[in-house]
């Protein structure tokens, strides 16, 4: 579904992403995980748009992402911080992007099941950290859209809601979604995801399932694995 | 014998009518029967005539309804020569033609005084009253214009009313348009022009040269190529005539050259490039003027003495007084200047600190125009702000001080 | 983009800045129609408003509002929207909250005025327009500014240069080159010269009411020309109106190269 090829970018000397090459296969979960400053964001925001790649490509459904807009009718992105007009109220905003996005939306079930019903009329910029991430989730799921991307989705998020979370991963899934998510969380990721990327100083360090990473790195965890990936290639780098 | 005088006068004049189906079809034929005295009554019709040489004295030529002499471009239509005491009144006059060797006009007085021209109509022609050495006649309620409006060399038009060596005139009520000037005074003193309306004329709507002793009040005259040219006279007295809309960069409103002792009161000039040009002029009292959106209100150039603006009104001009050359005891005082900025704080009525009417822009733009293009920039206007607190460029004498805090209301008459 | 121009003028309402703005305006209005005694020297008063505070409050308007709406900014790239549709309908959204202050912040106090005294009418809506033009122009030029960069503090600082330039320094430099090549005819340079700032624009092409009749009294043949016809108004407006399609350009082309 999503095709990044040798993709590169610099911000200013910093390689953020180096000759980026990955395969999204339509409807599994894909996570993509990487230390702080790995590239995760930024190669998101090459798909969305929203960073333009030095060079390489991004293929949406096998057509280049770049200059166009309407391809993005079919993805949500969740952005890690919540980027929201911090004077609009919950319910205001929830109305406010089905139609700047021009799509019908349904959020009935969704506010109920993250407890966002409590607060519709509160503003924005009244809410907790959390309530704010449970709005996030909520635009992102209100949609029918065939790709889903989630940066951080459990941040700040308690436990309950984290576990209506990854319900919720599962049903959509079950609907043929396709999602492409971050986190740190490793023990999430283990769980939810299908595919693992791992991103190193925007070097595709692997790409595979979890049970091939486990096996390539003889270790028992996902954390496990993810450490011994950094010390190996920090290794490499003491040596040259 | 005075009796004998009236009697004769009396029982010897008579009326002569003229028309087309009368015994008398011509107005040419009626002047040769005409006898002093006589009154010439024109019946309504077109008279294809010219060149009607009246020189009996004391004949009155009238119109009875729309009578129209048609010169047919042949000739000058009426001239009256040596006859003095006659009386032109209603009738239209049209087609005098183009000469460049003479001044050919409808209406010719010469050397014939107390002449009366009243209601008199011309169009389509080169000169349009012409009086020569003809002492105290009146011109009264005539309209005058060449018929083309449309921009013709200047020389081929003559001027509407034009009055040489001819004393003791009043002009009154009349409309003069699309003439050179509208109304030419040269040698004429102790006149009175009253009441009339020029406009559209090709260069001056009044033009004076050599007249002393005049006056001229309740006059408009608007939109002339060159505005009104007051020159080398001594002793007018303008009073509440309005001057507007003369624009082109060689246009005023007024324009004095070489005058002297005269006055200048409730006149109004608005939307003028000049409103008043002074030029070598002595001794000139400028009282209760009103100098509206003109480009400059008062345009000194060098030679003017003793100049006296007292109590005017200058309200919205782009520059209020350009002046080159020396002071010369030319003075502003208790004058309402509307970009005057100052306080009153002791309340009587005058700004607090003088106005200098002439800014550093006026200089700028003097001397090189193209500055213009910067006129009302905020730039300038931080310039001419530290102008005005330290004059460097501008003549640091020439200031009100005294200026009007509100705009100065008119006494009566 | 019609949808964020009615998002960006409902959030100015909410914010009250709109309000802010056009109350500003009333009060300078009633205040300069009160007390300055007669109506030409209000025009003049009004004038300098136009000529300098509306571009200046444009300026600041559009940067302020540009960075404390970057969050809302990323969010609307993230939807199937244009990218240049974000922009200009942020920029336009924010013109026409502030061009319908002006417009109705001096506009009711002339309107006042207008129903006592005889005055003319259209100088006034003239005024408002190039105000508004002005306004949507500089608002415009100081987005493209900041969309250049992300630095909030030197995005400001380089917005109220430009302002600066085309506001007063250009002038300077404007009457000092007339000054120092007096001696060669500048009638065309002159006029070429104030075509290349907005605001001279502006102010030329009210000139032509305002001051005509000082205008007419000029000597040279272009001047008199351009000055005194319709040519002037016309060749005035039109450029002008390149210079509201400037931001457009400038916006659109920075924030093309631009990752967000």
């Amino acid at each position: 579904m999503v095709r990044f090829i040798e993709v590169n970018k610099k911000f200013g000397k910093l390689q953020v992403l180096d000759n980026v090459s990955i395969d999204v296969e339509e409807g599994i979960r894909t996570a993509i995980l990487g230390p702080n400053g790995s590239g995760k964001t930024t190669l998101i925001k090459t798909l969305l748009g929203m960073v333009i790649p030095d060079s390489g490509e991004v293929l949406f459904k096998g057509e280049s992402v770049l200059g166009k807009y309407k391809y993005r009718r079919e993805i949500v992105y969740m952005p890690q911080i919540a980027l929201f007009p911090q004077n609009l109220t919950v319910k205001e905003l929830l109305d406010l992007i089905p139609k700047l996005r021009m799509q019908p939306a349904k959020y009935d079930g969704l506010i109920e099941r993250f407890g966002v019903n409590e607060f519709m009329h509160k503003k924005m910029n009244a809410l907790s950290g959390g309530m704010r991430q449970k709005v996030n989730l909520v635009l992102a799921f209100m949609f029918d859209v065939p790709l889903i991307i989630l940066d951080e989705p459990t941040n700040g998020l308690d436990p309950v809601a984290v576990l209506e979370l990854k319900k919720l991963l599962r049903e959509e899934e079950e609907k043929g979604r396709t999602i492409i998510f971050t986190s740190h969380i490793m023990d999430f990721v283990q769980q939810m995801a299908d595919r693992i990327v791992f991103l190193l100083e925007g070097v595709v360090k692997f790409k595979g399932t979890v049970e091939e990473i486990l096996q390539e790195t003889d270790s028992t965890s996902l954390e496990e694995a993810v450490a011994s990936l950094i010390l190996k290639s920090q290794k490499v780098h003491n040596y040259a | 014998m005075l009796l004998y005088f009236v009697m004769t006068l009396s029982s010897h004049s008579k009326t002569i009518e003229v028309c087309s189906d009368c015994e008398v079809r011509s107005i040419k034929q009626a002047v040769d029967l005409a006898d002093s005295g006589d009154t010439i009554m024109i019946q309504e019709g077109r008279y294809q005539e010219s060149n009607i040489i009246l020189k009996v004295p004391r004949v009155v030529l009238i119109g009875k309804g729309k009578v129209i002499i048609d010169a047919n471009k042949e000739n000058q239509a009426i001239i009256v020569f040596r006859a003095p005491n006659v009386v032109i009144k209603n009738i239209v006059i049209k087609n005098v033609p183009f000469s460049s060797t003479e001044e050919l006009a409808a209406i010719n007085i010469l050397y014939s005084s107390r002449y009366t021209i009243e209601n008199v109509v011309i169009d389509s022609t080169f000169f349009g009253i012409l009086i020569e050495q003809s002492d105290s006649g009146v011109i009264r309620g005539c309209t005058i214009s060449s018929g083309s409006s449309i921009d013709v060399y200047e020389a081929t038009i003559g001027n509407g009313i034009h009055l040489w060596k001819s004393n003791y005139a009043l002009i009154e009520n009349n409309d003069i348009t699309n003439m050179r000037d509208g109304i030419y005074f040269e040698f004429v003193s102790n006149s009175v022009i009253r009441g009339n309306y020029s406009y559209g004329n090709k260069r001056y709507g009044l033009h004076f040269m050599f007249s002393n002793d005049d006056v001229y009040e309740n006059n408009r005259f608007e939109g002339n190529g060159a505005g009104v040219a007051v020159m080398f006279s001594k002793n007018i007295s303008m009073h509440s005539n309005v001057f507007s809309n003369n624009w082109g960069m060689n246009s005023y409103g007024l324009l004095l050259k070489e005058i002297y002792d005269s006055e200048i009161k409730h006149n109004v000039f608005v939307h003028n490039t000049t409103a008043i040009h002074i030029e070598g002029s002595t001794r000139i009292i400028y009282e209760e003027n009103d100098l509206i959106e003109n480009g400059w209100a008062v345009n000194f150039i060098g030679g003017s003495y003793d100049n006296f603006f007292y109590h005017n009104n200058f309200m919205g001009n782009t520059f209020d007084v350009a002046y080159f050359g020396r002071v010369n005891n030319n003075r502003f005082e208790e004058n309402y200047w509307n970009k005057y900025t100052g306080y009153d704080l002791d309340r009587d009525g005058f700004g607090d600190v003088p106005y200098r009417p002439v800014d550093l822009f006026t200089y700028m733009v003097n001397e090189i125009p193209e500055t213009i293009v910067l006129l009302r920039s905020f730039f300038v206007q931080i310039l001419n702000f530290a102008e005005q607190v330290v004059p460097v460029l501008t003549p640091a004498d020439i200031y009100d001080p005294k200026p009007l805090m509100q705009k100065w209301k008119w006494s009566d008459s | 983009m019609l949808k964020i121009i009615g998002y960006v003028i409902k959030d100015l309402l909410r914010n009250r800045w709109t309000l802010f703005y056009f109350l500003f305006y009333l009060l300078v209005g009633f205040a300069i129609l009160i007390f300055s005694g007669d109506f030409s020297k209000s025009m003049v008063s009004f004038l300098q408003i136009i000529l300098i505070l509306t571009p200046l409050i444009g300026t600041l308007f559009g940067v302020m509002y540009y960075y404390n709406s970057r969050d809302f900014i990323e969010l609307l790239l993230a939807q199937p929207i244009r990218r240049r549709d974000v922009f200009i309908g942020q920029w336009l959204g924010v013109s026409i909250s502030l061009g319908t202050s002006l417009v109705l912040g001096l506009g009711i106090p002339f309107l006042w005025y207008f129903a006592q005294y005889e005055v003319a009418g259209d100088q006034f809506v003239l005024l408002l327009l190039l105000g508004f033009a002005l306004g949507t122009i500089f608002t415009g030029l100081s987005m493209a500014v900041s969309v250049s960069t992300d630095n909030k503090i030197r995005g400001f600082g380089y917005a109220l240069v430009l302002w600066l330039l085309m506001a007063v320094v250009y002038d300077g430099f404007l009457l000092l080159a007339l000054i120092a090549f007096r001696d060669y005819p500048l009638e065309k340079f002159a006029l070429i010269a104030t075509m290349f700032n907005p605001i001279d624009l502006a102010r030329i092409t009210i000139l032509l009411k305002l001051d005509i009749s000082a205008l007419m009294g000029y000597t040279g043949a272009v001047f008199r020309e351009f000055l005194g016809s319709t040519l002037g108004m016309i060749t005035a407006s039109f450029v002008l109106m390149l210079w509201v399609l400037l931001p457009f350009a400038l916006i659109t082309f920075i924030a093309k190269k631009r990752d967000f």
